[in-house]
């Protein structure tokens, strides 16, 4: 025997644009909803993978701008000041460091690079514990030099193919007349590690008259260490600064914060707007079915059936909607992520709108509830329709 | 034994500074299985009092009582869900515009009042639906939507639903206001058949002499007020005597 619950989608199928119309709504402010609920879900992640991906949560620099180290880490620019390398012995006594690697950063500009030059970004690390650090880098091809070689070099996946190097050939750094030999290509990263050239640290610091100095440190901490006293710490020594990633990184989320707001006021405008159609969908369509709501009551409906049809057909439309939103959004991720990356000060590598389940469950659930509520008018609106005053509209 | 008894009922409208009294201190007993026929001008307050009959609407004055539960009496008002059951387990209602529910089939249409209320259970509103079907002669159109049959059809899809729940009243305000003289007649056997074989209590109102005929019993209003028969100790009478035939 056919149920109240068919007989509310029935009717729903008598206005099908106007319905299809609502639906389309429903499912906009989903995606909306979908994606920033993503958003939220995988910026930070992505965030913090790009930092794990460093290797290190901490580098210590010369002093100076913050966010210029900041940007020497996180975008591979120079502002380059230097330390003395024997700072590492004394940062390695601190229980707090896990493991400890110096660095040497240096720029030139290559004259037989393109039309005008470009830059060459050389860095230089130490063999022995680099590599160690930065373990989930990939090779295309090769490996790292060995432990104690000095002539030998690697290339990021695009400063290979802007050197047109392969493995075994040689490389020749920019007027310096220096012989490297390449013994490894790394894969792509999407990080400013592809168009870096990484060379054994004493063969940069002679090469550049740098013996002795460089410009970065940077320091894995131990898991379990309290970081912010350990910063503290760094900070004594003189004329060092300390970047925490964990800094930088709350300096970032603070940025996007703002922007998270944004999107936010827009996924509100658009659930309101949503809401405001289903009501008026639903509305306009128990006024039109007067009449009708009327006989269903002269023939035995008490109120709460009719409530109980008209709310199923709000939950049917906001249902419907949420799904289509939903797959709209897993569809149209990569635009999303095209969107946001848009406006956002500081988009990470990774995928920015990481829609999972629990995510859907939870729009579906929220969009659910906005039926519901908007549902409740209109509804209620139905269930006082008095049997007679449909029939009384009949002589007229 | 009378099962609707209806005493002193008054029933007012208000139009502009002026009451019009469309049900003016009407007494009236009917019978079980009586065929029930008001007739009276258009304007007489017959509708009105049909629904007052079928507790569809709240009277201003007088008492009510259905299968000898009192409804209506002054100072007593009952809730309109307490109004609905009362409705549902005693009248079937049928409507001269048929008010079918157009996204539903007519097997739909049929068995909707046992969705919202199994007066025995859901399998005994699916066979009755069923045998009216059979009954009816509108078996071929079960699965056809309301606009897809004729008039004639319609209507005798609205006296499928009203018997559904199997009410012992059956109301009705011009079945046949919207047909033409072979259906009316048809609806009109119907009708008798459903009086005299399965007792039904029948209150119509119709224009329809003919149907009017097949009553048992006539009534006729005029000013909200019953003009016929003269006084309340002859309301029963053979209908060949009504002054209107
Ligand atoms: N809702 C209403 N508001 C105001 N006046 C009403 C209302 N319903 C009916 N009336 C008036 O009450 C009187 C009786 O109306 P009713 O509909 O009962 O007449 P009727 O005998 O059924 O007429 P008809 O044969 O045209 O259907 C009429 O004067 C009518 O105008
Ligand atoms: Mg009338």
């Amino acid at each position: 025997m056919i149920n109240i619950y068919q007989v509310a989608f029935k009717n729903l199928l008598r206005k099908k644009t106007r319905s299809a119309l609502t639906i389309v709504g429903i499912a906009l402010s989903a995606w909306v909803l979908v994606s920033l609920f993503g958003f939220n879900n995988g910026y930070e992640h992505s965030l913090n993978r790009d930092i794990d991906n460093l290797g290190y949560q901490m580098i210590v620099t010369a002093k100076g701008c913050p966010y210029e180290a900041a940007t020497l880490m996180l975008k591979g620019g120079t502002g380059l000041r230097y330390l003395k390398e024997n700072l590492t012995n004394e940062i390695i006594k601190n229980r707090e460091v896990e493991k400890i690697t110096p660095m040497l950063m240096q720029v030139v500009l290559d004259p037989n690079k393109g039309e005008s030059g470009g830059l060459a970004a050389f860095l230089g690390v130490d063999p022995a514990t680099y590599p160690a650090m930065k373990s989930f880098l990939k090779f295309q091809e090769g490996g790292w030099f060995k432990p104690d070689s000095q002539k030998e070099v690697v290339l990021g996946y695009e400063a290979a193919e802007l050197e047109q190097r392969e493995v075994g050939d040689i490389y020749l750094i920019p007027e310096k007349n220096i012989e490297l030999k390449v013994t490894g290509i790394l894969k792509r990263t999407g990080t400013q590690d592809d168009g870096t050239i990484f060379v054994p640290i004493k063969t940069l610091q002679q090469a550049f008259g740098k013996t002795g100095q460089v410009t970065g440190i940077g320091i894995k901490v131990s898991k379990d260490a309290d970081i912010a006293r350990f910063e503290d710490k760094m900070y004594n020594l003189p004329d060092v600064q300390v970047v925490s990633l964990i800094q930088v990184k709350q300096t970032i989320l603070n940025l996007v914060g703002t922007a998270k707001v944004m999107v936010l006021s827009i996924a509100i405008i658009a659930i309101v707007i949503a809401l405001l159609g289903v009501i008026n969908t639903v509305l306009m369509s128990v006024l039109e079915r007067y009449q009708e709501i009327g006989i269903l009551k002269s023939i035995g409906a008490m109120p709460l059936d009719i409530f109980r049809m008209v709310w199923t057909e709000t939950l049917i439309l906001c249902g419907i909607g949420s799904l289509v939103g939903i797959v709209l959004a897993l569809l149209l991720a990569q635009i999303s992520d095209l969107m946001i990356r848009r406006i956002i000060p500081y988009a990470p590598s990774g995928v920015l709108v990481q829609v999972d389940l629990s995510l859907m469950m939870f729009t579906l659930l929220v969009m659910v509830l906005i039926g519901l509520l908007g549902g409740i008018y209109p509804a209620w609106r139905a269930a006082n329709i008095r049997p007679l005053e449909a029939i009384r509209a009949e002589g007229e | 034994m009378a099962i609707i008894k209806v005493k002193e009922l008054t029933r007012n409208y208000q139009r502009g500074a002026e009451t019009v009294r469309a049900v003016n201190n009407v007494s009236l007993e009917v019978e079980t299985s009586d065929f029930l026929v008001i007739h009276g001008a258009s304007g007489s307050g017959k509708s009105t009092l049909l629904n007052l009959l079928g507790c569809l609407d709240n009277p201003d004055g007088g008492e009510i009582t259905v299968s000898g539960r009192e409804i209506f009496k002054p100072g007593m008002k009952l809730s309109e869900g307490t109004l609905t059951k009362i409705r549902r387990e005693n009248f079937g209602y049928i409507f001269q515009k048929f008010y079918l529910i157009p996204t539903l089939t007519v097997f739909e249409n049929i068995v909707l009042p046992g969705v919202f209320y199994c007066k025995d259970c859901k399998e005994k509103v699916l066979a009755r639906a069923n045998q009216l079907l059979a009954e009816l002669g509108i078996d071929k159109r079960r699965d056809h939507l309301p606009g897809e049959i004729s008039g004639g059809e319609m209507q005798r899809v609205g006296i499928a639903r009203a018997l559904v729940n199997n009410p012992a009243i059956l109301l009705a305000d011009e079945p046949t206001g919207n047909l033409d003289s072979k259906r009316a007649n048809e609806i009109g056997e119907i009708l008798t058949k459903l009086n005299r074989e399965n007792k039904k209590t029948i209150i119509m109102v119709t224009h329809n002499q003919d149907l009017a005929k097949l009553a048992s019993r006539k009534i006729e209003l005029s000013d909200g007020q019953i003009i016929f028969p003269p006084c309340p100790g002859q309301s029963k009478i053979v209908h060949n005597q009504s002054t209107f035939l």
